[in-house]
């Protein structure tokens, strides 16, 4: 047993090659981006090191606050909306809904899956003021709503709430079938004695069901957390980042200075602090399932 | 009694008004697409299409080099698969079956893969394949892809794998099976239910990337269908609404097919992938 099983051959062979790819290709770039941040110019050419220079410049620069504001909005606008409504579709296929559950589900989920350059382009359309009125502008203006008509992804005041209720639409089906699995491993019985106690169904739900859902919603959250701390694909589909730059998130910034200026120290610090972002925004929000349990 | 009918009827316009809200901006996708120029002029976008005008699926194929770019993602997306399974099955089992030092140090270190920004790595990894002349070649894509898979494959394939018991593995090791005979005839077919996660989800991902495809690809002849989409838009832009919806949804379709196939799988796969965040 031993012998098959402790087979060092066989672990180097297993576990070398895709240990050397992942290293190389996901981990060192990390470091390789810290080193990055402390150098300004261009690798291999005029390449100077400039210590925390483009840190304390990063803290300075008007676009960046911007970046960070816009995608700070962004995740707290698709997070509410993904988890929230994501909750509140599962409630919906748990307890009310009877008839074709699986045909629903199945339809609801169905955004998910779609390419997001793809689920742009659509929406780019949907939204369309000129030269046709897109889907929503003719319906609005069809039913008499004609002061509602304007370029809902053409203005700054609407660019990230279009954007954002895009990307609510295509994620909510996912965060709904989670939360479905979740209420579905609840027992029948403690929901039916909730009921015989007297529980209304907003007492169930505060009392009964969502402790029974924290862990759930945690995990829920920070997977809404890693995706929008990200912002880049759906953004550069719908908007390109603006108008202006209404909708341009951290990850365009960093794209822009690195690859269309060719900044890449500064570029960089962008991307560690991304990074960071991420780790830090996980854990915190892991922070208040602890806090609970102890 | 009519107290008793309101329920129904409001579960019945909700259940109703949530399958519009999903299916029917699809649904107008795919009838625009069939669209001639003159009647998104002339009618409300909402309207259906007056007959069926193939011109712009033609357009799309040919002039706007969608058949290049269904090719391209092909082949990046299923080299990637191959090596994907391949390694988080091999890593996973070693992982979690087989006896040596480090074990636990190397699952959580690739754990920490699953926290890494595709942003954050971008940067490092373009000059990187600059200096190794990678720039603008599917090997560029495809071993990104590959490396990018492996944390969530393998942490899938590994709570797989620890719920698999022992005394099956052990059973044959008596009956004088070695290591690798081991792997393919007891390990690999007995994963089947997660090696079908692991390659409908990976799917999903490496079809769906653009960051990546856009950063190392620039030769049209080598862009992936998400670059080429956003070239399409630019290249036709608000002139030609009907090749830009038949682009669209043919981009849509191989996903629509492996859907309504694997729904369950995928259903699952999202899932569980899920559960780690």
């Amino acid at each position: 047993m031993k012998n098959v099983l402790g087979n060092k051959k066989a672990i180097a062979l297993f576990v070398l090659p895709g240990l050397l790819l992942y290293t190389i290709i996901v981990m060192l770039p990390v470091i390789w981006s810290v080193y990055y941040s402390v150098y300004e110019g261009t690798p291999g050419l005029k390449w100077n090191f400039v210590g925390l220079a483009n840190y304390e410049r990063l803290f300075h620069d008007k676009n960046f606050h911007n970046a960070l504001i816009v995608n700070l909005k962004y995740i707290a606008i698709v997070m509410i909306g993904q988890v929230g409504l994501g909750l509140l579709l599962a409630l919906f296929f748990r307890f009310w809904l009877t008839k074709f559950k699986n045909v629903v589900r199945t339809l609801v989920f169905f955004p998910v899956v779609l390419p997001t350059v793809a689920v742009g382009q659509l929406f780019v359309k949907i939204y369309e003021i000129q030269p046709n009125y897109g889907l929503l502008n003719s319906i609005l203006s069809n039913i008499g709503l004609q002061h509602l008509v304007q370029p809902w992804i053409g203005q700054s005041s609407t660019a990230l709430g279009a954007l954002s209720a895009m990307d609510i639409w295509v994620a909510m089906g996912f965060y709904s079938v989670i939360f479905y699995g979740a209420l579905l491993d609840i027992p029948g019985e403690i929901i039916e004695a909730a009921k015989i106690d007297g529980c209304n169904a907003f007492n169930l739900f505060r009392r009964v069901l969502s402790p029974l859902l924290k862990p759930i919603t945690i995990t829920c959250m920070i997977f809404s957390f890693t995706g929008t701390v990200k912002m880049f694909e759906s953004a550069l589909a719908l908007t390109k980042g603006g108008p202006g730059s209404a909708t341009k998130s951290l990850s365009m910034f960093m794209y822009s200075v690195s690859f269309t200026y060719g900044k890449v120290g500064y570029g960089s610090v962008i991307a560690v602090f991304i990074f960071l972002l991420c780790v830090v925004g996980s854990r915190l929000i892991n922070l208040f399932d602890r806090k609970e349990k102890a | 009694m009519k107290k008793i009918k309101i329920k129904p009827l409001i579960i019945s316009l909700l259940t109703a008004g949530l399958v519009i809200l999903e299916v029917y901006p699809l649904f107008w996708m795919l009838t625009a697409s069939f669209k001639k120029p003159a009647e998104f002029v002339s009618k409300p976008a909402y309207a259906l299409n007056d007959g069926f005008y193939i011109q712009n699926y033609i357009d799309a194929w040919t002039r706007g080099n969608m058949a290049t770019f269904f090719k391209n993602s092909l082949i990046n997306t299923l080299a990637a698969l191959v090596f994907i399974v391949f390694f988080s099955v091999t890593i996973g089992f070693a992982l979690t079956k087989m006896e040596w030092k480090y074990k636990n140090k190397v699952a959580s270190y690739f754990g920490i893969g699953i926290m890494v920004p595709v942003a954050t790595a971008l940067i490092p990894l373009f000059q990187i394949y600059n200096g190794m002349n990678l720039i603008n070649t599917r090997t560029s894509l495809i071993i990104t892809y590959i490396a990018f898979g492996l944390s969530l494959s393998i942490y899938l394939v590994t709570g797989f794998l620890k719920s698999l018991p022992d005394e099956i593995l052990e059973a044959a090791v008596v009956d004088g099976c070695g290591i690798y005979k081991l792997m393919w005839t007891i390990v690999v077919p007995l994963m089947k239910n997660a090696i079908v996660t692991v390659l409908v989800l990976q799917f999903f991902f490496k079809w769906n990337d653009l960051l990546f495809s856009m950063t190392f690809i620039n030769d049209t002849k080598l862009k992936t269908i998400q670059t080429g989409l956003l070239y399409f838009q630019d290249e036709f832009g608000a002139k030609n609404w009907g090749a830009i919806f038949a682009s669209v949804s043919m981009s849509v379709l191989p996903m629509l097919v492996v859907y309504m196939i694997l729904n369950k799988a995928v259903i699952e796969g999202m899932t569980a992938g899920a559960v780690k965040g």
